[in-house]
């Protein structure tokens, strides 16, 4: 099905089960841990070996040599392959550097061997016992001492959030230049961790020449062409099946070492092997959020108008990698007629940077929102009537699109009168309870709504049982349940009738879950071939389809009605479909928006920055499950507040790598970090969007969130600070004395 | 983890005498930092002597009126027994701010003293550390420090020592009371029981091989008010930048004890005659002559100012 004009009304809009706040239908099978993960499909294949994988020990480099005598030797050993046995291994476009093979080291535990044991504790305990010299070479690890260096980059980071070059509209410098108020800032955010709790794991089998995955990955399609161009064999040899998944976040969005290992080893093993990546293997072998510093300069009239807006942000990445692009959102959420974007990128030997939750929005909107807060005191002006005034209902750079939706005032209004705003004094460092100042931030949030084809096939038995088939994951998201809801509109039977089977290679591509693409695309793909069902089983029993009723599980034309079931017969009926979207994209700017809004308390005396409670207000389309979408915003802020204070990768620059590599070195927030959450979603429908109407949220939730503390800890303290992770050490000596 | 024999003792002298009959061996008591140790190989134990089963679990009153708790007494007993809430506060609330729940209720007395050390480079095991592996040298000195320590610190070693529970021990002038293979049994005050790096750093106690503890013991409670301040970057679960332990009295005396800044429970006796001039004057006593490091120095600040803020509570 081609999606190339705005949505008119169809079945979804009965809104009978989709728009419902239902549990998800996979809930019981994990809370009781019957949901195999990756790691626990003990029941796949039989007579599986471990893996266990070893990670180089030094930032840049050549291995010298290997000596696995003693490993080989040790007890349960069945295999070793180690990265001097190889060439370099082929990789996919997706990856930057090489998963394994060779003797080059690109980066810190880059995976150089592999070993199959009998169990678990033998291969960890032989791949010890491996020695492994090394030639060291100089690397470059600090992103502040390469950018002089950096190239303006383009950037397609593979998830979206695309920028071109240097982007201009108007004269910047000019315009600037003669502002009466301006901002002139950096900002700083740090490499961040995706920290999920299943870690990267795969379970593979050798049958001849075709290779079976058990894995854990996002984006099964994407995997599957890349592990038969990494392993130089046909893509119809490659079966991937990754049904639950415990959290990704992007670092599941690629092929990994876990996947290409496994297979490797169950080759040299000639049995199945399973591996999971060990923990601190997470930090340095997988991916990571760039680091970003970024320079924001803003000038406005006095009444608030921004006249001249800049974003310049820089980052790092291994050779042949990507930009962080953290300049995304400003090139959208305000007006203004002087333009300036840029990104830049150095060349680092640190892991490869990718794609974590929001990728560009995240950490460029923990930039820009906290200029656009200085910038509104600078004016005198309260911080969301100055985003007020410089709403945009078009695309600034491209005055003649228009968004297709774009609520950001109600928002922040909305959100202003729940949160209790008019409390907030504008003077900072003003309210003290106890120990604690307090203070109250604010926060725009965005994030683009990225489209992808999606298809899915839909079987009906004679029973009216439906079934859908589709390679979409379920990260944690709730893809299973919405999926089943739209389903189950389209075909008109209970939930309960539908069975979802999602993340197997051998079902129709879908968009995969990435970008908070996966919601709106995956269902929109299901609605095609739902639609297609609808018409065979009309056609089948006579119907005229335009005519027919699907519901409660029969289908009505006019007087005669039948079960659904009888469509569908002893044999039943299966539909099949693609969901494709024309160029609605570009004749419209596709966004989602948020007002955030936190009050934070600040130990006066150590500095000690506690959330105490958070506002989301929403407008991302039609909300397919309120309770699985809440979930995911509560999740998203949660993320936002740990990399607002807490979470940063710490770069040991003269060994290049990330030190804190477990999760008791990288925190994130703990239970007792997140004491009140509130969501509320706006009403919206979006029809340029898809049939769905829908939009993404799984990121919205993290975009803004950052800003959002930054700015109540200054309405707190009257400290301002500009890097990230905010802890205590950089405000400490700029506290108010302790009486 | 390397290939273990494991064998359960029946009591203390036992326990003692199997660790010194086999030399690479280990006991395991609550096994939660031991067990993570070894699955990095940073401790590689041949065999292990549980001593879970010793009977060594209960906290009783001494004859001096003080408290004597069983070395596998866990965390989370401790912390809730009436007596210690009563009358060391000071315990209680350090014990409390240690860990999880889950980890508290593993945990054990003597287990939680001889803790290892955070540091990130003792964990990062492709790196030179002296105490993982004497004479490798120091990855961390020049490397990345925040959490690292500020006074004590050697050439050889700059970590710090992470527990809680020790902090408020020391504050109380706890005693470790130990037995040896051959039966001897001593009384080691808390202040001499764990050591600054020097240039053995691996060397953390006073204890030898092996040396078994059967038991803390408090002395008579000292009144005052208890404060328990751990300072850290989330609000649960995390290891303390620094914390402070303070009995303080009524005339404003009192004891102050340190932790998160040196290689052990960090308390200058000597400084506390400062206590009723003010955090300043006695944070400046009792940090008097630190080395941080340029990613630490706010360790000085932060202590002085948390001080100021627990000397505010126990006066309030
Ligand atoms: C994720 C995490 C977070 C933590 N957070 C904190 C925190 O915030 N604050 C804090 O203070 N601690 C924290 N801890 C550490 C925790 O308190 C210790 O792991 C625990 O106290 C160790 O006790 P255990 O009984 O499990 O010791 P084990 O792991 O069994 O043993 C530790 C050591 O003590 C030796 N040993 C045990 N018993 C005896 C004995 N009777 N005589 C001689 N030697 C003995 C063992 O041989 C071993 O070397 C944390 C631990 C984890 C895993
Ligand atoms: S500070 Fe101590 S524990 Fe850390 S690396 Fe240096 S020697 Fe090892």
């Amino acid at each position: 099905m081609k999606f190339d004009t705005p949505a008119t009304s169809n079945p979804i809009d009965q809104l009978k089960v989709v728009g419902h706040p239902v549990d998800r239908i996979d809930g019981p099978r994990k809370t009781t841990g019957t949901a195999p993960y990756a790691y626990e499909r003990h029941d796949v294949a039989r007579n599986q070996a471990y893996g266990h994988v070893l990670g180089a020990g030094i930032g840049k480099g050549r291995v010298t040599a290997m000596d696995t005598a003693a490993a080989r030797a040790a007890p349960g050993v069945v295999a070793i392959v180690t990265t001097l046995d190889m060439p370099r291994l082929e990789k996919g476009p997706r990856n930057t550097a090489s998963l394994f093979g060779g003797p080059d080291v690109q980066h810190y535990h880059q995976a150089i061997a592999v070993v199959v044991a009998e169990t678990f504790e033998q291969a960890r305990d032989a791949a010890a016992m491996i020695r492994v010299e090394y030639a060291r070479q100089p690397g470059r690890f600090d992103l502040a001492a390469e950018g002089p260096k950096a190239q303006l980059a383009s950037a397609e980071s593979g998830e979206g959030g695309a920028a071109p070059q240097e982007d201009r509209t108007g004269d910047f410098e000019g315009a600037f230049a003669r502002a009466p108020v301006k901002l002139d800032e950096t900002y700083t955010t740090p490499d961040e961790s995706h920290a999920m709790m299943e870690p990267h794991a795969t379970i593979a089998a050798w049958d001849g020449e075709t290779l079976t995955l058990w894995t854990s990955n996002q984006m099964i399609a994407w995997g599957r062409t890349d592990v038969a161009k990494t392993l130089g064999i046909p893509e119809e040899n490659v079966r991937l099946d990754s049904p639950f998944i415990g959290g990704g976040f992007g670092g599941k969005l690629f092929l990994r070492a876990d996947a290409v290992l496994a297979a490797l080893g169950a080759k040299a093993a000639r049995r199945p092997v399973k591996l999971a990546l060990a923990r601190p293997l997470m930090a340095n072998n997988t991916t990571h959020r760039p680091a970003t510093i970024q320079r924001i300069r803003i000038g406005a009239q006095p009444d608030g108008r921004i006249t001249a807006i800049a974003h310049e942000s820089l980052s790092g990445d291994l050779e042949g990698g990507g930009p962080e692009t953290a300049v995304a959102q400003t090139k959208l959420l305000y007006a203004g007629a002087n333009r300036l974007t840029a990104m830049r990128l150095a060349v680092l030997d640190l892991p490869e940077g990718n794609a974590m939750r929001a990728p560009g929005e995240a950490p460029g909107l923990m930039a820009l929102e906290v200029a656009m807060d200085e910038m509104a005191e600078r004016l005198g002006i309260d911080p969301i009537a100055f985003r007020v005034v410089n709403d945009t209902q078009v695309d600034p750079e491209a005055p003649d699109r228009p968004f297709s939706q774009r609520q950001l005032i109600e928002c922040l209004r909305t959100g202003a009168e729940r949160f209790g705003w008019s409390r907030r004094s504008a003077t900072p460092g003003q309210r003290r309870e106890g120990r604690w100042l307090v203070g109250m931030g604010v926060a725009a949030g965005f994030r683009n709504n990225l489209v992808m084809a999606s298809g899915a096939r839909v079987r009906l038995d004679g029973s009216g049982g439906v079934t859908v088939e589709t390679d979409m994951t379920d990260i944690g998201t709730g893809s299973y349940t919405i999926i089943a809801q739209t389903a189950a509109e389209m075909m008109g039977v209970p939930l309960d009738r539908v069975t979802v089977r999602l993340g197997d290679s051998s079902f129709p591509v879908s968009a995969g879950s990435g970008g908070q693409w996966g919601g709106n695309s995956s269902t929109a793909g299901v609605y095609a071939a739902c639609v297609k069902l609808r018409e065979a089983v009309a056609q089948r029993l006579g119907f005229n389809s335009a005519e027919a009723v699907f519901a409660d599980g029969e289908v009505r034309a006019g007087n005669h009605s039948a079960p659904l079931g009888q469509a569908a017969g002893a044999d039943g009926m299966v539909a099949e479909d693609t969901i494709e979207y024309g160029d609605l994209a570009k004749r419209y700017q596709q966004s989602t928006f948020a007002g955030h809004f936190v009050e934070v308390g600040v130990d006066a005396a150590t500095g000690e920055t506690r959330v105490r409670r958070m506002l989301a207000v929403c407008a991302a389309g039609r909300i397919l499950n309120p309770k699985s979408a809440r979930s995911q915003v509560i999740g998203a802020m949660t993320m936002g507040v740990g990399a607002a204070l807490m979470e940063e990768l710490a770069v040991d620059k003269r060994h290049g790598f990330f030190v804190n590599h477990d999760l008791a070195g990288y925190e994130v927030p703990v239970h007792a970090d997140i004491p009140h959450q509130e969501v509320i979603f706006l009403d919206e429908v979006d029809p340029i969007s898809s049939p769905m109407k829908a939009k993404g949220v799984g990121e919205l939730g993290i975009c803004g969130v950052g800003a959002a503390v930054a700015n109540a800890m200054y309405n707190a303290t009257g400290v301002r600070l500009r890097d990230y992770p905010m802890t205590l050490d950089k405000m400490i000596d700029r506290l108010p004395q302790v009486v | 983890m390397r290939p273990f024999t494991y064998e359960r003792a029946r009591s203390p002298a036992e326990a003692a005498t199997a660790v010194a009959r086999q030399p690479d061996s280990k006991f395991i008591a609550g096994g939660t930092n031991l067990l993570d140790l070894m699955k990095l190989q940073i401790e590689t134990p041949a065999h292990l002597i549980d001593v879970n089963g010793l009977g060594l679990d209960r906290i009783e009153a001494t004859p001096e009126g003080g408290l004597r708790i069983g070395a596998l007494v866990r965390n989370t007993s401790l912390a809730a027994d009436e007596r210690v809430r009563r009358d060391y506060g000071v315990l209680a609330r350090a014990l409390l701010a240690g860990a999880s729940g889950q980890l508290r209720n593993k945990a054990t007395t003597a287990g939680n003293l001889l803790q290892r050390t955070r540091c990130p480079y003792f964990y990062g095991t492709a790196q030179p550390c002296n105490k993982r592996q004497p004479g490798s040298g120091c990855a961390a000195i020049g490397g990345v420090t925040r959490q690292l320590g500020v006074i004590g610190t050697s050439e050889a070693c700059i970590a710090t020592h992470p527990s809680d529970m020790a902090v408020a021990m020391r504050a109380l002038d706890a005693v470790v009371e130990t037995i040896r293979a051959d039966g001897t049994a001593r009384r080691i005050p808390i202040a001499e029981f764990h050591r600054l790096p020097g240039e053995t750093p691996h060397i953390e106690t006073a204890m030898a091989r092996d040396e078994f503890i059967t038991a803390v013991t408090l002395p008579p409670p000292i009144g005052g008010r208890h404060v328990y301040r751990k300072v850290r970057d989330r609000a649960s679960y995390a290891f303390a930048l620094v914390s402070v332990a303070a009995v303080v009295q009524r005339d404003g005396t009192g004891r102050v004890a340190l932790g998160g800044v040196a290689h052990k429970p960090w308390r200058v006796e000597a400084a506390e005659a400062e206590l009723p001039r003010g955090a300043k004057q006695a944070m400046a006593a009792i940090l008097d002559g630190a080395q941080p490091t340029h990613d630490n120095a706010f360790k000085v600040t932060l202590a002085e100012r948390t001080l100021a803020s627990v000397l505010a509570e126990a006066r309030g």
